[in-house]
């Protein structure tokens, strides 16, 4: 790793609610080293050119999933992107797609908050257990049914990469029902009788069309397509057998 | 302004803020909580944590090694009988957490995994892989949405406490997506705002980590305790500070020099053995491992790179599948961030700030002196750390004091009258006129950029790994002037919505007091304990003169009013902090010396 006094071009897509009717966009020279992230650029126009520029991070670690905005188009963590691969040509950030845009690269995040109340994302217990007992037995092949499922960051990147929720953003979406199949799938848990009618709702599985560009674009290879196919599978299945059994039958 | 009437108001939504609000619900259902944050809560900076949290599982381990290691690890300025009470409610907690839905690594028989960490004698380190505060802070967030008595506040930025009658009665916050402000009324307010790692340059913390409620508290005239200790973490990434965890040398990972020798073993934590013994070497603790990079440093025996000296973590000998596996995380940082494969090549690395052992000071009840008042966290100082905090207790602190700070908030609510809305809403409206100041016809002209740089700087060089009077005074100097020219402040962004730089302008305030209170805390702790080492004429402990806690109390304008308190001995006297070979040795002496005292 060198330093190099190097300057890369980033366009942002700026909107000021109070003061743009529209997204409008400008344009910065920033110098660059290697070592140096979209989110760093960000972070030198805010330094030294524009304090007005608006955008969400934390961590800088590609952990609290707070950074991601569309980079080229394609949506990623600003983070854990590095000018050093989009140099020479220029960069252009915009705010996640499928969002409203709050302000900047700044998305509206109320409608994924009020999904995760929805799912119940929290072990509802198959068999209550108090403390003086101790944990619950989960080898690791049990954790494994779920452990991928359980590592989203919350960072809407597959949101912004799914056709379908860009279409009707009431469908339920990848992260959320990555969690549902988290929980699901977990051998302490008893919910999913509970969560069942939401992900079977005409707002869950069924909207899917089966792109997959989620689980491409997911920064942590939770892998949301593939939680969103079983469920279609087992909604399927669901649907029809609840034409087979008699009500209150477990299936 | 908009008004909100809760029972109890946590200001801090992550572990500790999370914990509390849940210890709350499940105490009283009929409590209201108002839960606010300036984040979502699962942003928190709990979700870096890598490593783990401590908790006595192992049938040859016990709650009095737990104690002996914090203690002892703390250079002995901790409070002994609330260690006690902590290592008795750790592994119960980490247990809760599981019965939550935890991912804690497995062992092959379904029972929870433990792993070696800095300073602890045996392993009891409570893992999710390297991901173990993400696991935690989300377990503890979803967990929470059952809850139909905590109204979150989220994306709401705390600008003041509301103290009336000489208690505090709740807060007043920005709410980040309009501009609008929010007046929280509460019986009883809970801070769990976090540490302050961000007063300095070089830190491993996330951007948020900016101490405001340790400010807050402070400018209503509660003490920080203890402010001059800041624990630098040995193994960061050159530059952008980011963490390579303690795990990794837990996991048998080497701190090798520029020679590829194993250093370590020169500053008495030896010998060098090829597998990891705990409390030696690599697993020694973070302030003497710290301390001897300083020294290779002097040397001339690290490795120079663009963003100064470094050393090597060399993990390549734990092989690709054990790297993957235990330490994913890692993996992916040194890939994604720096192109190295850590089975291939070593990490180069150095110290960066990483945590504030100081804070608000506190009971065991995380109560603070001004009733109703309580905090837990990383902004408190319960008295567990004391003047070095052993890695994998403060992610334990969180869930215990969170809870205990959660029970006794709400009782204190059940138990309190509310002041007169009239009263609060005329203390709400100054502070919201105080905030605006910044934005409205500001005529600043310093800008928020360079105040914090120059912060930063001065941070570094007086209150770094090694300290010395004048270097300190410096800082003390620096940072007066910095307040005084912070007055002036410049703030570009005059719109309501999500206006970055307005918060950035108040987190500065904040943070300048809270450096000051670190930078005055320090000049004046004239000896070395722990993470605060001088290398001028106080090289060596003073337990006759500086066996006491620093307390730095707010003097409006100008620099904190100094004074100290007792500090809690229960049943360990302060000995000699030794790791390595002697630390064994000392071990063995001192059971000796307490085998012969019980003999008839
Ligand atoms: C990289 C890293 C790795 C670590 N690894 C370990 C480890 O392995 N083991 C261990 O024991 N410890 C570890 N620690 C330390 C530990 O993670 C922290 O001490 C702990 O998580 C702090 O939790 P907290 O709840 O006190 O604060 P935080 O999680 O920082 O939460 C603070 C909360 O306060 C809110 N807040 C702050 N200011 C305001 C305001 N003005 N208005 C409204 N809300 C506000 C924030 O939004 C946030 O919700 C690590 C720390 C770091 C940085
Ligand atoms: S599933 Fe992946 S892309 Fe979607 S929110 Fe979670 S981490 Fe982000
Ligand atoms: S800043 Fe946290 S994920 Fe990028």
């Amino acid at each position: 790793m060198k330093a190099a006094p190097r300057t890369i071009r980033i366009e942002v897509l700026r909107y000021r609610p109070e003061q743009d009717k529209e997204p409008v966009v400008q344009g910065f020279d920033v110098p660059f080293t290697d070592d140096m992230s979209v989110l760093q650029g960000l972070q030198y126009i805010k330094d030294e050119f524009d304090g007005t520029l608006s955008f969400r991070w934390s961590c800088r670690m590609a952990i609290c999933g707070s950074c991601g905005m569309m980079i080229n188009g394609v949506p990623k963590l600003s983070c854990s992107t590095f000018l050093r691969d989009l140099y020479p040509n220029t960069v252009r950030v915009e705010a996640l797609a499928h969002f409203p845009i709050e302000r900047d690269l700044v998305i509206v995040l109320d409608d994924f908050i009020t999904k995760l109340h929805k799912i119940k994302p929290y072990i509802i217990p198959k068999e209550p257990r108090a403390l003086s007992q101790g944990e619950y037995l989960q080898t690791p092949e049990q954790m494994a049914q779920y452990e991928q499922f359980s590592a989203c960051i919350n960072c809407m990147l597959c949101y912004a990469a799914c056709p379908q929720y860009g279409l009707n953003s009431s469908f339920i979406g990848p992260a959320a029902m990555a969690l549902v199949h988290r929980y699901n799938l977990d051998n302490r848990d008893g919910g999913r009788a509970e969560r069942d009618p939401y992900v079977h709702s005409e707002e869950g599985v069924f909207n899917c069309t089966a792109v997959g560009y989620c689980s491409e674009v997911c920064p942590k290879d939770v892998d949301p397509a593939n939680a969103v196919n079983i469920n279609k599978t087992e909604s399927a299945k669901d649907y029809f057998l609840r034409f087979l059994k008699p009500k209150g039958a477990q299936a | 302004m908009e008004t909100f009437k809760a029972d109890v108001a946590i200001v801090g939504a992550g572990g500790a803020g999370l914990r509390a609000a849940i210890a709350v619900a499940k105490k009283d259902p009929k409590l209201k909580i108002a839960l606010i944050s300036k984040v979502y809560p699962m942003r928190s900076h709990t979700v870096a944590a890598e490593g783990g949290a401590a908790g006595v599982v192992q049938a040859h381990d016990s709650l009095e090694h737990h104690f002996h290691d914090t203690v002892a690890g703390g250079d002995w300025l901790c409070e002994q009988d609330v260690v006690d009470y902590f290592v008795a409610h750790c592994t119960e907690e980490m247990v809760q957490l599981e019965h939550w839905g935890c991912p804690w690594s497995r062992k092959p028989d379904g029972h929870v995994n433990v792993r070696a960490f800095g300073g602890m004698k045996i392993e009891r380190t409570w893992f999710a892989a390297d991901k173990s505060g993400f696991h935690m802070l989300h377990t503890l967030f979803q967990t929470s949405l059952q809850f139909p008595s905590i109204t979150r506040f989220d994306e709401h930025f705390c600008v003041d406490l509301l103290v009336e009658d000489g208690r505090a009665q709740g807060a007043v916050a920005i709410n980040v997506a309009s501009g609008e402000f929010v007046m929280i009324e509460a019986k009883s307010v809970v801070i769990a705002t976090g540490g302050a790692g961000r007063v300095f340059r070089e830190n491993t913390n996330g951007g948020i980590v900016t101490g405001d409620g340790m400010a807050l508290a402070y400018r209503h005239g509660v003490p920080l305790r203890d402010m001059e200790f800041v624990q630098y973490h040995p193994t960061c990434m050159p530059g952008t500070g980011l963490l390579f965890t303690e795990a990794c040398r837990g996991e048998g990972g080497f701190l090798v020099n520029k020679d590829g020798y194993r250093y370590l073993q020169d500053y008495g934590l030896g010998p060098a053995e090829p597998t990891p013994r705990n409390k030696a070497m690599e697993l020694g603790p973070r302030d003497r491992l710290s301390q001897a990079f300083w020294y290779e440093q002097q040397k001339g025996r690290t490795i120079e790179g663009i963003h100064g000296s470094a050393v090597h973590l060399d993990l390549r000998h734990l092989g690709h599948k054990k790297l993957r596996e235990r330490l994913p995380q890692i993996c992916e940082l040194a890939e994604e961030f720096m192109g190295i494969d850590p089975a291939k090549a070593p990490i180069p690395v150095r110290p960066a700030v990483h945590y504030t052992m100081g804070g608000i000071l506190v009971d065991g009840n995380c109560a603070s002196p001004l009733p109703g008042l309580y905090a837990a966290g990383e902004c408190s100082s319960v008295g567990i750390h004391g003047a070095n905090r052993l890695g994998s207790n403060s992610l334990s602190e969180i869930c215990v004091f969170g809870k205990v700070a959660g029970d006794h908030a709400a009782d204190f609510a059940r138990s309190a009258k509310s002041a007169p809305s009239a009263t609060l809403q005329k203390q709400a409206d100054a502070a919201q006129m105080r905030a605006l100041s910044l934005v409205r016809g500001n005529k600043g002209t310093e800008r928020i950029s360079v105040l914090r740089r120059e912060m930063a700087e001065t941070m570094e060089r007086g209150c770094g790994i090694y300290r010395l009077g004048d270097e300190m005074q410096k800082t003390c100097n620096e940072l007066e002037n910095l307040r005084e020219r912070y007055k002036r402040v410049k703030v570009d962004d005059t719109s309501s919505v999500f206006n970055t730089e307005w918060l950035l302008a108040i987190e500065l305030g904040y943070q300048l007091q809270v450096a000051q209170a670190m930078a005055v805390s320090a000049l004046n702790r004239k000896e070395s304990r722990g993470a605060h080492q001088r290398l001028d004429d106080y090289k060596l402990r003073d337990d006759a003169n500086y066996l006491m806690h620093t307390l730095a109390t707010s003097a409006g304008d100008g620099p904190p009013v100094i004074s100290y308190g007792e500090v809690k001995i229960t049943h360990l006297p302060p000995g000699v902090r030794a790791y390595g070979a002697a630390g064994e040795a000392a071990d063995a002496a001192s059971k000796a010396k307490s085998a012969e005292g019980k003999a008839p």
